[in-house]
Formats: structure tokens, C-alpha cells, sequence
């Protein structure tokens, strides 16, 4: 396919989320003319930020409020858009370096981006097609639970991870009755520890939200039009169902890579500047595995759009390091972050605030004088300063007195 | 509200005039100071001041009680006459005892007095003067031939040069202090020298300080004594020395060896810094020498006294304007106990035992046939002799001698195997309370009604401004029954204090004839209504001198047989006990500005805790250093009688090898805090008087697993901490605490304390733990207002109390006070005052600092325009000038 850009190298990126969009985006200020580009996308809209499709969900945005580049944007900046389920990419020509969509459309690239995202975990568990049982990754699925909330009662998430406990109070504040089953005694057992992860059930019980806590999925079972409508549990109790939602994590999406013999094990393997085994071939985002860690929350996916861009316009400098995420939880009102190792081991020390009349809680984790994680819940004011400390390994002995109270007291 | 009262001031002996504004049904009482009163002029010091804070009813003695019992009058005060009769009658009169204090005012004194001497016949009347006042009263008596204090506060303002001896004057007489400052400042030529082997607030309006050598005064004023003499152009008044006085010669060979470099040596003074006083002294005309407890408290405080007098005679410095030796006070009325008779070896009305002649007179007066005819026991002799089991009954009235007296652990233990203690107070908590088995709950300063006598000899009136407490009954009261009660009815027939007062009165004219100092004869007849409205008037009060006399001696002539003062010779002694390998330091001990002998009363009022909350022990940076002591942290002080525990100040105000801790912590207020415990036991073979400021000890660094604080809104109720201190606060109580264990469960401990009596289901604790620092606080808040703060940490790193202490007059925290609880800071925004350095308008030391800095100010003029500081009482002015200095 011949461009009329044609001393320019050609970029085809597979995958039009956040990940994908802003490599593009961070591309386009470090080298704006080095790339014609071509993007396609299974879904049929421009860039929209899917992180806040809770927000939607809950109602305090809109969609058009979380649209990030629409149609216009591409055209403005002269990159062609294949948007939509027939846009879908089905297949790598490594030797010719080209992609073929499902419609047939062909793009040939110097350069390919593979930006492919994840999948939700769909549990093994009988009754897991019927209808009515749906993941929680995009508009469709916002859309659907929109629809649901307006003409049934009953909603089951399983999962109480962030997801799932997004999309739980989501249904609730839409007034559906809404239960999350969860496999640990906890929720949000990987970001939170106990004392923060009690108090956040016990704030969401308040709004409505029912649990059941270390429980595991037996069964889904439908009517006679294969619609949900109740969940069985393995110890036997049984939940009405109109609505079920699948919470329970993600895993990369892989299997185009794979066809196309790239080197993939979890995810498709990167190295430190994103570039996958084929060094024409870059993958960015939840799609990928990058020192053996896989990718679910944005904000290692801004960095390594960051790595990655400075490596596509050769420059060729940065390197991609995982730092520990810190976490929230996009709950109205709930305020929550967790960042490192906030649970600790014998070879540290906690530093521990509690004011449980006023819901707050603050723990600290330290190693040789060097903050190793926090989790705070109800005041989180102070995250992003202890991820700082936390990143730059800052010596907080002369701090530490202060440290809980965050930077006001002690920076 | 009622119309103003005028009364005196309960504390010091300068005896400040104050008029109190009293609100019976609220039990409220607003002071000011009675511009009128010629001690004071409408001045007071920041104690003075908040009187209004310390009457209270909570912790008064309001009933009286036997073996822990209560009960009523009767039966408590015939319990009283039966003990003391079956034990006279078993072991003689010498076996009972009384022990009174400059607290009682000259009435109740007057009848506790006769009691023992004239009626029980023996002379074991003795008081907490003795612990202050001995020295002076031997001295007076010795140059004198009677304990006369020459000169009057008016003086102040004659004086062209004021030595300080051994007296802080702007803590311990605030107010005399600072009529001494305004006269510096009317007259700049007068000259002020301070003499103290610590530097003191008071050096801050010195022109010249002499860190004299701890014990060494006596040597410095025979220094003084050759130096006056010396030379070919001596500077003595020759014809003074030979019309009015005796023994000058013999004196002066007595101090033939003290040049000027002996006397350097001796007291490890500058020699230049010497020269220069001394011939100020010996070139000034109008001197007045000022001395108190560091002259006073020795065992050769009476040499020292003398020493100092021998100087006014040799230059005729004496009963002129502005001129002669003055010893300042230390009670409200030590004076007009010495003036019936308070102490052991005086009788009554400046009539002692040596005289026979006294004896008989004041027996027929009394009309008493088995009056003492010899001294008796005094302060430290009587409670070795009640150790001894040799007095068996003794009758304690408002004073506090397991924490005041010397060796006070077995003064301690003197009482707990003593048969039989009563104990006349109106607090019902001291550590001497506690030993009493018969506790008569005495009227308060704000209910009693008599008179007392000031330093310069002026007699005062004490109102009643409140109904009695209680059952709370006056002193004479209490006396006047139990002595009816053993059988002397007829010679206690009293009704009233002014009936007491004219009896007294006519006593000290009573074949007086111009041969007793103390004659105040012109009041014999007085009525009701005059004394009721008596004016302060100083004695004596006799025909000669209706209107009272503000000098004595300024004819010249002097109560000895031959009518001259006495020159005494000194030969200097060294303390009873010096410092040696095992105990190489010198304590000494003292008063703090805010703080009055036992805090029975200061330490109610919250505002005159702030300034030195804690027991302390000031050193020198080389000690600390030598003895390992941080700054701020805890150190054991031990002697060869006993030991204390206090934080470290260091401060080069202290000579090396000198220490120095406050005199007023009890076991009420302080784990480890009474100073009494250490004290040697070596007093003056004259005067009797302990030597307080001069105890050999040891330091070293006491590390405790951790130090913390509680502030709480109640009391707690028990503390099991190694080292406690309890501060009243307003509206909390301030715990600051040690110990040599670190709780399991801080919270479960601090709950143990009885931080949970309040505990109620809308109460939460809010936490922060740092289990690998040992660093643990909590607080606790009921509907956001503030009950409970914990701190405990093992690096001793804490917050000032300042701010939190600020929190509880709250109804509500606000959402930052709350959040910043745990921190000790206030929230950003909010000005932290630092430790209050101004009690009187409780003004912080940060406060002052920002005010400095930002509005630029100069002097401390400048400082009590803006905030008011130092304004009052001014005894905050050299701090703030320390301030403005740094």
C-alpha cells in the first residue's frame, strides 16, 4: 500500500486503548513526521480512557466525558483509523511485515505496535455462557449493565478485586441489590491488608453492598432462555441472579502475537525498551510481560507508552523499570492506596496510625530506613509523596516520627 | 459581688498588700494588688496573682478525722487533750511537741505558743521558721541584743549600692525585686551586686556578680571587714565604732588573715571583680546588704549573718536611710511568729530563756505556774528526738516536714513510729497528712482572720473573704479548745482574734520600758473595729511611736546590756559536710519563681505550673559532660541520706561541681521528686538552722526503657510508672513519666492508669504505633472533645506539651487539630506559644521569639507593649531579655 508520505516509516498499531493511544500521542510530540501510522481497533470509537468506565458506570461521568481522542483527532493528525469488529486484526506477516483485518484490510509496517490489551477471566464453572453473565472491560459491557439496572434487581460480582468492586458500586448506586462473592477473607486481598480491607467492607456495607467473603463459585444456572438467574455456591447456599459479573482478573491478550511465532509465556515477552523478539515488533501495555510481571492498572502503561515512544523515534535512551503501583480504588467517597510492600516481613518495621472514629488508617513499611510500602485508607493525601519516597529510596530515618502524618508534618 | 477587701498575700515575706474582689456564691475571687499597702504599692508577683486560682474546695481538709476516720470536732479535739495529757502525765512535758510554720498568722501562733510554753511547760514549740529564719534571729540577737530588722523597704530607694547575698530577690521576693529594678531605674547611679554561687535571674540587673564559692560568704565579709580597716586611710567610722559599738578589735584580729588574695582564693573569686566590691562597700555612703537563705541555711549561717552586720557597724552603715544589713523573709508571717515566741528557744514577745527575769514576767503575765524554763527541741532535734521515741505526741500545724526538712526519710520515718500525730492543715493531701493519726482541718488564707508581720517589721491584716470550708475552724481556734480541753480554760478564754492580738500586744509592752525591741503596746486596748480595720503599720507601736518607727537603731542605741552593738568575731568554717570522692558534687537548694514551699496551693493553679513543670536538677555543661547527662534526659541524685530523681538542665548558670533542684516537690506531685530526702542534717550550733544549701552528692544519668507523657482530663487514678510527675493544667492533669518497662499493650496500660474512667462506647482511641522504635501514642476523644493524650517513646524525642495542652479548654477539635493530635504540632497555620515564660499573661516563649523576629523589638519595654509580657510582676524580665539576647 503506497502512501503519499512515502520517504516517511510506517507505524501499524494493533490496539486502539489507552496503552496503544498513548504511545501514539507520546510519539507524536517526540517525532512528529517520523511515522505514517495506521491504527486499528476492534471497537468502533475513537480513544476512550477505560479506566473510567466505572465512573460511567456510576453515573458521574458520561461517555463522551471520557472520550480521550475521538474520530476528528486521528484525521487531524494524519493518522488512518480502522475502528470496529470487522477492524479487527487477525493476522501477522512478519517476513512481508504486514497485518491483514478481518475484513480483509491490509496495512504494511516498518514498525508494528502491538497493543492488544487483555481479556477478563472468565471462571470455569458450569452456566458460564448463559446470558446475562458478562465481564466488565468496555463500553459494550457498561452499556449492557446500564440496560440490566433498569429492568432487573438482582446483580452478583464476582470478584472483590477493584474491578469488581467498581462495577459493584456501580450497580448499586443505580439501584440494583448487588452482592460480590469474593475467594478471600479480604477484599482487595493483593492492595489492601486487613485492618484497610475491614474498613472499606464495612463503608460499602454501609452503602447496600452485600458480600460473601472467602466463598467459592459453584455454579451459574439459568431459565428456560438461558438467562441467568441464580448462583450456586460450594456451600450450598444459592443467590438470585439477573445479572453476573465476571471480576476476577485479566490475562493478556496474546494469541495474534503467538500466531505469529513472537516469543510470549504469560504475556508477550518484552525487554526493557518494549521491543518484542522481533525487533520490528513492539508490544506495550496489559498484553505484554515485561522481567516476568504482567500489567493491570494504567500507570505502568503510561511509562512504558513513555519507554516505548522514545525507542520508536530513535532515540533510543530509556529504559522501562517496574516500580511498584500504587493503587485506588474509583469508588465516590471511598478513598484508599496501597503502594509497595505494605505488608512487610520480619526484616521490617510498620509505623501504624489508626483513628477509627474519623475511618482513617495509615500503614507504613520500612526496611533499612527506606519506606517499602504504605496502605492508607480514608486519608490518602499523602500517597503519592510516600510512592516518591518510596521510588527514590529517600532515607527517612530523620522523618520517621512525622512520617504517618505525611508531608505537612514530616517533608 | 461585695465591695473590695483588703488582706495580705499568703506566700513570701514581703508581705504584699492585696485587694480581693470576693464572689461568696460562686466562690470566686477576683486579686489585684492594694496600691495602697507600702510593701507592695499595687504590685504582685505572678503568685500573688493567681490566688484567685488555688482556693478551690477540691482537695481542702473540710472534716476532721481520727485514724483515718471522720468525725466531729468534740470528739477529734478531746482525742487530741486526752493524748497529750496521759503522755505528759506518763513521760513529763518534754515527751509532746508542737510544730508550727510562718504560715499561722501571729494569732494563732501567739495561742500554740503559751500553749506548750506557758501551760504545758515546755519549751517544744518550734516552726518552719527555724528552716529559714534562725540564722537572722541569732545574728540580730547576737549584735543587737534583739532580732531587730534595722531598716525598711523604703530604704530600697535611699540606697546608693544593694548587695544581693544569696538570695534569688527576683524569684523569691518578685516584688521587692522589682522595686529595686524601678529604683536602678529612677537613680542609675545605684549599684547592684549579686552575690551567689549561682547565677541567678536576679544577676540580670547586677552591675557586678561574685560567683562566690558555695560556703564561702563568711570568709568574703571578714575579706571586706580587714579591707575597710586596712591601709594607712582606713575606710571604717571610727567614731561609730567607739560611741556604738563593742568588739571591734577582736573582730578585726579575727579577720587579720583575709586579704584581699586569701579571700579570692577562698571563694574563688576574680580578684579585680572583689577589689571592685569591696570598694563600692567601702565608698559608698547609702549600702544596703540584702541576704537570705544562701547566707541563712549554713551551718555557720549565724557567723555569716554576723559577718555581714559586723560591716554595717564598722562604716556606721546602719539605721539611716537607704543604710544597713536586711534580711529578707521567707513566710508571710515568720516574722510575727518570732514576735511571740515561735521558735524553740525564744519565749514570747522577743523574751527568751536565758533571761530569768523573762521567764518570771511573762509567767505572771500569763499567770501560769508551770511555764518552761529552758529551750526546747528545735526543728531537726525534735524529729531525731521523736526517732528517738523520746517526744511522743506531736501536734504539726500547716507545714509539711517530710518534705521540707532535712534528712526528710527519716523525718518520714520519725512519724510513721511516732504514738500519736496530729496534723492541723487545710489540705487534706500532703505527704505529712498522710502520717497524721488526728487531722484538723484549719481555715484556709482566703477564710482566716489575724495579722502577720512582713520583713521590715510591718504588722498586716489577713481578711476572711470566704465563709469557712467545711468544718474548717482558725487555728487559735483549735488550740484554744484542745488547752481548755487538757484543763487551762481560764488562760484560753479567746472568742476572737483581735481579743488574741490585744493580749499579745500588751505582752510585748508588759515591763517593757523601752528595754524590748518588740513593743507594740500602743494596740493593748485596741477594739474590734480598730483592728478590723487596722492599718498596715510597722513596729514598734508604743507611745514613743503611735504610728509605728520605719528605723531602728538610728539613735544609735542598740538592746544589748550596754546598750552598743556587738561586733562578733568570725573565724569562718567550711559546711559540716564537703564533697569527697564518693560524693563530689554540692547541692544546692532552692525556690522557683512560681511555685510556693510544698505546691499544696500553687499547684492548683494551673497557670503557675507551666513555668517549671517538672523537677529539675540544674548542672554544669563539664558535669553533665563528666557524668554522662543529656540534656532534658533523667538523672538519680543520691547522698549520703537519701536520693531523688530529676531532668537534666544544663547550664553554665551553675559553678562546676555544683548542682542545684527546687525545693518543692512532695510525693503528692512527684515519684521521685522530694529534694528533702537528700539534704544533710548538720545544722547551725547556734541558730539551729539546717544547712540546705550545702549537701554533699553524686549524679549519674538514670535510663529509663522509655520516657512519655499523659495529658488527661481527669486524674488518673493509679500510675504504675518508676517515675511520675503530675501537673495540674487547665483543665487536664499533665503526667510526665518513666519506666523500666515497656507495656505489652500501651493502650491496655494507659487505660490501667485511668485514662479509661471516661471511656464511654462513643469514645475511640486513636492510635500510632512504631513498635520498632518503642514509640507508641495515643489519644482519646469523646464527641471530638480531647480526653486523653499518650506519648511514649525509648529516644525521649517528644513534642512541647503546649500545644496539646492548649486543646483541652475546647469543647470541639476541628478536623486538622484532630488529625495533628498524634503529631503534638498544631496544624500548619496555627502558632505554637512554647513554654510560658509570662505566668502572669501566660505568654509563651515562642510567642515572644515570632514577636522579636517579626516586629523587630529591642528591649523588654518593647516586649510588654506588644504582648503584655512581663508587665505585671515583671519576675519574667530577665528571661525575655535572655530571649531578646539570643
Amino acid at each position: 500500500m503506497l502512501n503519499s508520505k512515502t520517504k516517511q516509516q510506517r507505524l501499524v498499531v494493533i490496539g486502539n486503548g489507552m496503552a496503544g493511544m498513548r504511545t501514539v500521542e507520546e510519539l507524536l510530540s517526540a517525532a512528529p513526521d517520523q511515522y505514517d501510522i495506521t491504527v486499528f481497533g476492534d471497537e468502533p470509537y475513537g480513544n476512550y480512557n477505560r479506566i473510567m468506565l466505572s465512573a460511567v458506570l456510576s453515573g458521574d461521568k458520561t461517555i463522551e466525558d471520557i472520550v480521550i481522542n475521538d474520530r476528528q483527532w486521528y484525521v487531524d493528525h494524519g493518522i488512518t483509523l480502522h475502528a470496529g469488529s470487522d477492524k479487527a486484526v487477525v493476522g501477522i506477516d512478519r517476513i512481508n511485515r504486514t497485518v491483514t483485518a478481518k475484513d480483509g484490510t491490509v496495512a504494511s509496517y516498518d514498525r508494528l505496535l502491538i497493543a492488544t490489551g487483555s481479556q477478563a477471566v472468565i471462571a470455569e464453572v458450569p452456566g458460564n455462557e448463559l446470558e446475562g453473565v458478562i465481564s466488565f472491560r468496555d463500553i459494550i459491557d457498561v452499556d449492557k449493565m446500564l440496560a440490566y439496572s433498569s429492568s432487573h434487581k438482582h446483580a452478583v460480582v464476582l470478584g472483590g478485586g477493584l474491578l469488581g468492586l467498581e462495577a459493584a458500586n456501580g450497580l448499586a448506586l443505580r439501584g440494583m441489590e448487588v452482592t460480590v462473592i469474593h475467594n478471600n477473607e479480604l477484599l482487595l486481598n493483593r492492595q489492601l491488608d486487613k485492618p484497610a480491607a475491614k474498613m472499606l467492607q464495612a463503608e460499602l456495607e454501609q452503602r447496600g453492598i452485600k458480600f460473601k467473603m472467602a466463598a467459592k463459585l459453584e455454579a451459574l444456572r439459568g431459565n428456560d432462555q438461558d438467562h441467568i438467574k441464580a448462583v450456586q455456591l460450594s456451600d450450598g447456599s444459592e443467590l438470585a441472579c439477573d445479572l453476573f459479573i465476571m471480576a476476577i482478573g485479566v490475562r493478556p491478550n496474546m494469541a495474534l502475537a503467538q500466531q505469529a511465532g513472537l516469543y510470549c509465556e504469560r504475556g508477550i515477552v518484552v525487554n526493557d525498551t518494549l521491543q518484542s523478539y522481533d525487533p520490528s515488533i513492539y508490544a506495550v501495555g496489559e498484553c505484554i510481560q515485561h522481567r516476568g510481571a504482567t500489567f493491570g492498572l494504567v500507570a505502568p502503561l503510561f511509562e512504558q507508552a513513555k519507554v516505548c515512544a522514545n525507542h520508536l523515534s530513535a532515540h533510543g535512551v530509556a529504559e522501562y523499570i517496574t516500580l511498584p503501583t500504587a493503587t485506588k480504588l474509583k469508588v465516590t467517597g471511598i478513598k484508599l492506596f496501597s503502594v509497595g510492600d505494605f505488608i512487610g516481613d520480619d526484616s521490617s518495621e510498620s509505623i501504624r496510625f489508626t483513628d477509627p472514629g474519623v475511618g482513617i488508617y495509615k500503614k507504613l513499611v520500612i526496611k533499612a530506613n527506606q519506606l517499602v510500602g504504605a496502605v492508607l485508607y480514608g486519608d490518602t493525601t499523602d500517597g503519592v509523596w510516600y510512592q516518591e519516597l518510596l521510588e527514590k529510596k529517600t532515607d527517612i530515618s530523620g522523618l520517621r516520627d512525622l512520617l504517618v502524618f505525611g508531608k505537612a508534618y514530616a517533608g | 459581688m461585695n465591695k473590695p477587701i483588703s488582706t495580705t498575700c499568703p506566700y513570701c515575706g514581703v508581705g504584699c498588700g492585696i485587694s480581693a474582689l470576693a464572689d461568696e456564691s460562686n466562690h470566686r475571687l477576683l486579686i489585684k494588688g492594694d496600691s495602697s499597702h507600702p510593701a507592695n504599692f499595687g504590685r504582685l508577683c505572678s503568685k500573688g496573682s493567681a490566688l484567685g486560682d488555688t482556693i478551690e474546695l477540691k482537695g481542702r481538709l473540710l472534716k476532721p478525722s481520727v485514724y483515718g476516720r471522720e468525725t466531729n470536732w468534740a470528739e477529734a479535739l478531746d482525742l487530741v487533750a486526752d493524748k497529750f495529757l496521759s503522755t505528759i502525765e506518763t513521760y513529763g512535758p518534754d515527751s509532746v511537741a508542737i510544730y508550727g510554720s510562718g504560715q499561722l498568722l501571729t494569732e494563732d501562733y501567739y495561742v500554740a505558743n503559751k500553749l506548750m510554753k506557758g501551760f504545758i511547760g515546755s519549751g517544744n514549740m518550734d516552726t518552719n521558721s527555724r528552716l529559714c529564719m534562725s540564722s537572722s534571729v541569732a545574728g540580730h540577737k547576737r549584735a543587737f541584743g534583739a532580732d531587730t530588722v534595722p531598716g525598711c523597704y523604703e530604704d530600697l530607694e535611699h540606697a546608693e549600692l544593694i548587695i544581693l547575698i544569696g538570695s534569688n530577690t527576683a524569684w523569691c521576693h518578685p516584688v521587692s525585686f522589682q522595686r529595686i529594678r524601678a529604683a536602678k531605674e529612677t537613680n542609675p547611679l545605684l549599684k547592684i551586686v549579686v552575690i551567689d554561687p549561682r547565677r541567678t535571674a536576679s544577676c540580670d540587673i547586677a552591675d557586678l556578680y561574685l560567683p562566690v564559692a558555695s560556703g564561702s560568704d563568711a570568709w568574703l565579709f571578714n575579706g571586706l571587714l580587714h579591707y575597710l580597716s586596712a591601709g594607712c586611710a582606713p575606710r571604717t567610722n571610727p567614731s561609730y565604732i567607739e560611741q556604738h559599738t563593742e568588739g571591734y578589735a577582736e573582730a578585726l584580729a579575727a579577720a587579720e588573715n583575709a586579704d584581699i588574695d586569701q579571700v579570692a582564693a577562698q571563694c574563688r573569686l576574680n580578684k579585680e571583680d572583689l577589689q571592685r566590691f569591696y570598694e563600692w562597700f567601702a565608698t559608698t555612703d547609702k549600702v544596703m546588704s540584702l541576704y537570705s537563705q544562701g547566707i541563712n541555711q549554713s551551718s555557720s549561717g549565724t557567723d555569716k549573718v554576723n559577718a555581714i552586720i559586723n560591716c554595717h557597724l564598722a562604716t556606721g552603715k546602719i539605721g539611716k536611710p537607704g543604710s544597713g544589713p536586711f534580711s529578707l523573709t521567707g513566710q508571710p508571717n515568720a516574722m510575727g511568729g518570732r514576735e511571740v515566741g515561735g521558735l524553740s528557744h525564744q519565749l514570747a514577745a522577743h523574751m527568751d530563756f536565758s533571761n530569768a527575769d523573762d521567764i518570771d514576767r511573762v509567767a505572771r503575765f500569763w499567770g501560769s505556774q508551770q511555764i518552761a524554763s529552758k529551750p526546747g527541741l528545735a526543728a531537726v532535734d525534735l524529729f531525731n528526738a521523736i526517732y528517738d521515741g523520746k517526744v511522743k505526741a506531736v501536734w504539726i500545724m500547716g507545714t509539711n516536714p517530710v518534705v521540707s526538712l532535712p534528712n526528710a526519710d527519716k523525718v518520714k520515718l520519725a512519724l510513721q513510729g511516732c504514738e500519736f500525730v496530729v496534723v492541723s492543715d487545710c489540705i487534706a493531701n500532703t505527704d505529712t497528712t498522710a502520717l497524721g493519726h488526728v487531722l484538723l482541718p484549719a481555715q484556709g488564707w482566703s477564710e482566716k482572720d489575724g495579722t502577720v508581720t512582713n520583713s521590715e517589721r510591718r504588722i498586716s491584716r489577713q481578711r476572711a473573704l470566704f465563709q469557712p470550708a467545711g468544718k474548717a475552724k482558725p487555728d487559735w481556734w483549735i488550740i484554744s479548745q484542745v488547752a481548755r480541753r487538757m484543763g487551762f480554760e481560764a488562760a484560753f478564754p479567746y472568742q476572737s482574734s483581735a481579743e488574741i492580738f490585744r493580749e499579745h500586744a500588751a505582752l510585748s509592752g508588759f515591763e517593757n520600758n523601752g528595754q524590748r525591741d518588740f513593743d507594740i503596746s500602743a494596740f493593748a486596748d485596741i477594739s474590734v473595729q480598730e483592728y478590723d480595720q487596722l492599718q498596715p503599720t510597722q513596729w514598734p507601736v508604743n507611745q514613743h511611736y503611735p504610728q509605728g518607727r520605719a528605723r531602728l537603731f538610728d539613735d544609735g542605741k542598740f538592746y544589748t546590756p550596754s546598750g552598743k552593738a556587738q561586733f562578733i568575731a568570725i573565724s569562718p568554717r567550711f559546711p559540716g559536710r564537703l564533697p569527697d570522692k564518693d560524693y563530689p558534687l554540692i547541692l544546692n537548694t532552692g525556690r522557683l519563681r512560681d511555685q510556693w514551699h510544698t505546691m499544696t496551693r500553687t499547684a492548683i493553679a494551673a497557670k503557675l505550673n507551666q513555668h517549671k513543670p517538672e523537677p529539675f536538677v540544674e548542672i554544669h555543661p563539664v558535669d553533665a559532660a563528666r557524668y554522662d547527662l543529656l540534656a532534658d534526659s533523667l538523672a538519680s541524685i543520691e547522698s549520703a541520706w537519701g536520693s531523688m530523681l530529676a531532668r537534666v538542665h544544663v547550664t553554665d548558670s551553675q559553678q562546676p561541681g555544683n548542682v542545684f533542684v527546687p525545693m518543692h516537690w512532695t510525693a503528692q506531685y512527684a515519684s521521685h521528686g522530694r529534694m528533702g530526702a537528700l539534704v544533710n542534717p548538720f545544722v547551725d550550733p547556734i541558730s539551729k538552722q539546717p544547712e540546705s544549701k550545702h549537701t554533699p552528692v553524686r549524679i549519674k544519668s538514670y535510663q529509663p526503657v522509655w520516657q512519655g507523657f499523659i495529658l488527661s482530663r481527669h486524674e488518673l487514678t493509679s500510675i504504675s510508672s518508676e517515675y511520675w510527675v503530675k501537673i495540674k493544667g487547665d483543665q487536664f492533669y499533665r503526667y510526665e513519666l518513666a519506666a523500666d518497662s515497656i507495656p505489652e499493650d500501651c493502650l491496655e496500660w494507659a487505660k490501667e492508669t485511668g485514662c479509661n474512667t471516661h471511656d464511654t462506647a462513643s469514645s475511640l482511641w486513636q492510635k500510632y504505633q512504631d513498635p520498632a522504635q518503642g514509640n507508641y501514642r495515643a489519644a482519646m476523644l469523646i464527641d471530638n472533645r480531647l480526653e486523653s493524650v499518650i506519648f511514649i517513646a525509648k529516644n525521649n524525642q517528644f513534642p512541647q506539651r503546649s500545644w496539646l495542652s492548649s486543646l483541652f479548654v475546647k469543647a470541639t477539635l476541628d478536623k486538622s487539630e484532630r488529625m495533628a493530635l498524634l503529631t503534638g504540632l498544631p496544624p500548619e497555620g496555627t502558632p505554637d506559644t512554647g513554654k510560658i515564660i509570662c505566668a502572669c499573661f501566660n505568654v509563651g516563649e515562642q510567642t515572644i521569639k515570632t514577636a522579636i523576629q517579626k516586629q523587630g523589638l529591642k528591649t523588654h519595654q518593647d516586649v510588654g507593649r506588644c504582648l503584655k509580657a512581663g508587665t505585671n510582676c515583671g519576675s519574667c524580665v530577665p528571661e525575655i531579655k535572655t530571649l531578646l539576647a539570643s
